[in-house]
């Protein structure tokens, strides 16, 4: 059994015009996406800017509710628990999220902010509370000193660590990083990412690892998912997908990874056409207007998501789809 | 070679809180021509985002102090000039694009009336070809179905399309120096490639100046000129992109280029720089990196370094080379 498994996952947000509020579009943020969350393992979710990663993480995490589609927590569906379980839930599933400054409470010192679930969910004693919350900080490499001080009085990633240290707080079975790192300079970056994974090889925790660092990606999931404008077009074991990729969206995604060095040549293969709007997919398979491949049929039918090459893929490049 | 369009000279910000006093920025001094783009790189808290707003003027108060340095803007000094004078050169001639872009944005207005603003402000613009400009101004960053956009706001767009639409009042008015601090932290590859061309060809078009704060190196290795890479608080290395990256002279850059972690590469474990940023209240006698540095001297812990020359145009602070 899975630890967590989405199934035909779907959210639409009503766009609204004008003091009557009427309805003149409708974002298809996330459109039927069905995936799965191993314990102890990593799902990679990549995908432009838009596509609905953020809104896929809101939805695991109950900040809003699914238009459609079920989310299943070892078995049972988010749907079905009632106050106790739902709590637990809560406390099992934490985030770290994409927007360092506004996740984090204003008002309150670092060293409370970080120890916050600690005193909500296992109460210890004053001095106990002390050594933990330290032993946090000295995790995310922030000095001591921190814990006194306003979330304001920190940098950019550092405010990042904050946030990461207080997802950790409590030993969580899945923690949902959206772009956690990509504040963060490299060597501290890499820092960042060793520590999750030692944590995951300690404890078993599951993450949901969203990043446009592509290499970081790669690095840390054992599963990738790629999405576009809603839908999840490629997903399969992270080195198949990241090094031989099959549908061209995916391609075109990893190809763009720019050259370490200065002149170091890069095959990017440049997405030629309009950036889609989820207000307003194309037909057939969304990705058509701008794939290189696109045959006739690929404006008409929707791709499946089918096996091919021991991953599953949408595209009718493949005689499975 | 044309006179700098931005030339910071030693400058020095300070943040005092209740624990000390942070030497946030600490005698830095660089200068950027026109058309030229300046990478500013290096590890989080070092003072990247402090140096650029510095030169607006913008330090948090009542925390920052600029205690001292000259920022010349094509010759005129910033430091000394009223809070009125200031308002006008934002956005005008400098125009920024902050690291947090929920602090650019206003949450309870929409993104068009956002993106008109400085349309109107700077370009005289107004009714229907404001309107259309604000369009054409999302649609070049990206923005799919732009005018039914419009009426979103902040909250209802993803975080990549909130950094862009920053950046699209930022370029609303083509200034003459440009600042951008990490502006492309939320931005997949694609629309990261497109959006950074976009600047390039404002820049080319208007030659303007442009500071390019980023943790990536692969963009400074794509589209700056010279690079300058600061560490607690100082410049620890300058130079050409080509160079820094070929022959990178300080031990900290050279940690930096290990630390990236590269698609295809099957490590355990990504080289990671050991030990623990330091703390700008508490600094180090010495070399700021010297707890840190696998190179580290008796000397590098006893006198900070000063700069050195590394090669043509390169610069360091480095014990390492000091001439002999
Ligand atoms: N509350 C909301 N109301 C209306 N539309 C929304 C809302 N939240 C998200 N959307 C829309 O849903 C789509 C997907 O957004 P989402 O934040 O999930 O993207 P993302 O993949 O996380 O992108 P990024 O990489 O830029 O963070 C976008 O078009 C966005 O404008
Ligand atoms: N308002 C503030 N009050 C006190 N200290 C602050 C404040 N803002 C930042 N600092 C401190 O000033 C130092 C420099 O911060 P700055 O934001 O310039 O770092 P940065 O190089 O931009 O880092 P990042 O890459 O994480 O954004 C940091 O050590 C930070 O803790
Ligand atoms: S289905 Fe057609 S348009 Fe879509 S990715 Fe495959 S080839 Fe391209
Ligand atoms: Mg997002
Ligand atoms: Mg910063």
């Amino acid at each position: 059994m899975s630890l967590l498994e989405a199934t035909d996952l779907t959210k639409h947000f009503p766009v609204r015009r004008g003091v009557l509020g009427r309805q003149v579009g409708l974002v298809r943020a996330v459109d039927s996406i069905s995936f799965a969350i191993e314990a102890g393992q990593t799902l990679g979710l990549v995908g432009e800017s838009g596509c609905g990663k953020t809104t896929t993480s809101r939805l695991i995490l109950r900040v809003e509710a699914p238009t459609d589609g079920v989310i299943r927590f070892e078995g049972s569906a988010l749907d079905g628990f009632d106050r106790d379980g739902l709590r637990r839930y809560r406390r099992s599933v934490q985030a770290v999220f994409q927007d360092p400054y506004a996740s984090l409470d204003p008002r309150m010192r670092v060293g409370a902010i970080v120890g916050e679930p600690l005193v909500i969910n296992e109460r210890p004693s004053a001095s106990a509370l002390r050594e933990r919350v330290s032993a946090l900080l000295e995790l995310v490499s922030l000095p001591a000193r921190s814990r006194d001080l306003f979330p304001h009085e920190f940098s950019g990633g550092q405010r990042q660590r904050i946030a990461i240290a207080r997802a950790l707080a409590l030993s969580p079975k899945l923690v949902v990083l959206d772009e956690p790192v990509s504040a963060l300079d490299v060597s501290i970056r890499a820092q960042i990412l060793n520590l999750l994974r030692d944590l995951q090889r300690r404890f078993g925790v599951s993450y949901l690892f969203i990043s446009h660092d592509l290499a970081a990606v790669a690095h840390m999931s054992h599963t990738i998912a790629v999405m576009y404008l809603g839908k999840i077009v490629e997903l399969g074991a992270a080195a198949e997908v990241a090094r031989r990729p099959k549908h061209p969206y995916t391609q075109a995604l990893f190809s763009a990874a720019l050259p370490l060095r200065p002149g170091g040549g890069s095959d990017e293969i440049i997405l030629a056409g309009e950036v889609p709007s989820p207000l307003d997919p194309p037909s057939g398979c969304r990705f058509h207007p701008r794939c290189p491949y696109a045959m006739e049929r690929c404006a008409r039918d929707e791709p499946l998501l089918l096996p091919e090459s021991g991953r599953l893929v949408a595209c009718h490049l493949y005689p499975g789809a | 070679m044309t006179a700098p369009v931005i030339e910071v000279r030693d400058l020095q910000t300070r943040l005092v809180t209740r624990w000390g006093t942070i030497r946030a920025v600490d005698g830095v001094s660089f200068s950027v021509a026109e058309g030229e783009t300046l990478g500013l790189v290096g590890e989080s808290g070092s003072g990247k985002s402090m140096t650029c707003l510095s030169i607006l003027r913008l330090a948090p108060r009542p925390a920052a102090r600029i205690l001292g340095g000259s920022v010349l803007l094509d010759g005129e000094e910033l430091l000394t000039k009223s809070e009125r004078e200031m308002q006008r050169i934002r956005g005008k001639k400098v125009a920024m694009i902050l690291q947090d872009p929920m602090s650019s944005l206003n949450p309870v207005f929409s993104v068009g009336m956002q993106v008109r603003e400085p349309l109107a402000l700077h370009r005289g613009l107004s009714g229907r070809p404001l309107t259309e400009r604000a369009i054409e101004l999302l649609a070049s960053v990206g923005i799919a179905s732009a005018a039914t956009r419009l009426g979103a706001f902040p909250h209802q767009l993803s975080g990549g399309m909130r950094q862009r639409v920053v950046g699209a009042m930022a370029i609303a008015a083509p200034p003459r120096l440009l600042i951008a601090d990490e502006p492309t932290t939320s931005l997949d590859l694609t629309i990261q490639a497109q959006y950074l061309r976009l600047l390039k060809d404002l820049q080319m078009r208007h030659r303007l100046a442009m500071i390019f704060v980023t943790h990536n190196l692969g963009i400074v290795a794509k589209i700056c000129d010279r690079v300058a890479v600061m560490y607690a608080g100082r410049i620890v290395e300058a130079g050409p992109v080509a160079a820094i990256f070929g022959a990178p002279a300080h031990p900290y850059t050279r940690l930096l280029l290990e630390s990236v972690p590269r698609l295809g590469e099957t490590t355990e474990w990504l080289t990671a720089i050991e030990g623990q940023p330091p703390d700008l209240a508490a600094l180090p006698p010495g070399c700021a990196f010297a707890p840190r540095c696998p190179q580290a001297m008796d000397r590098c812990r006893a006198d900070a370094p000063p700069e050195f020359v590394a090669g043509p145009a390169q610069t360091s602070r480095c014990w390492l080379q000091a001439p002999p």
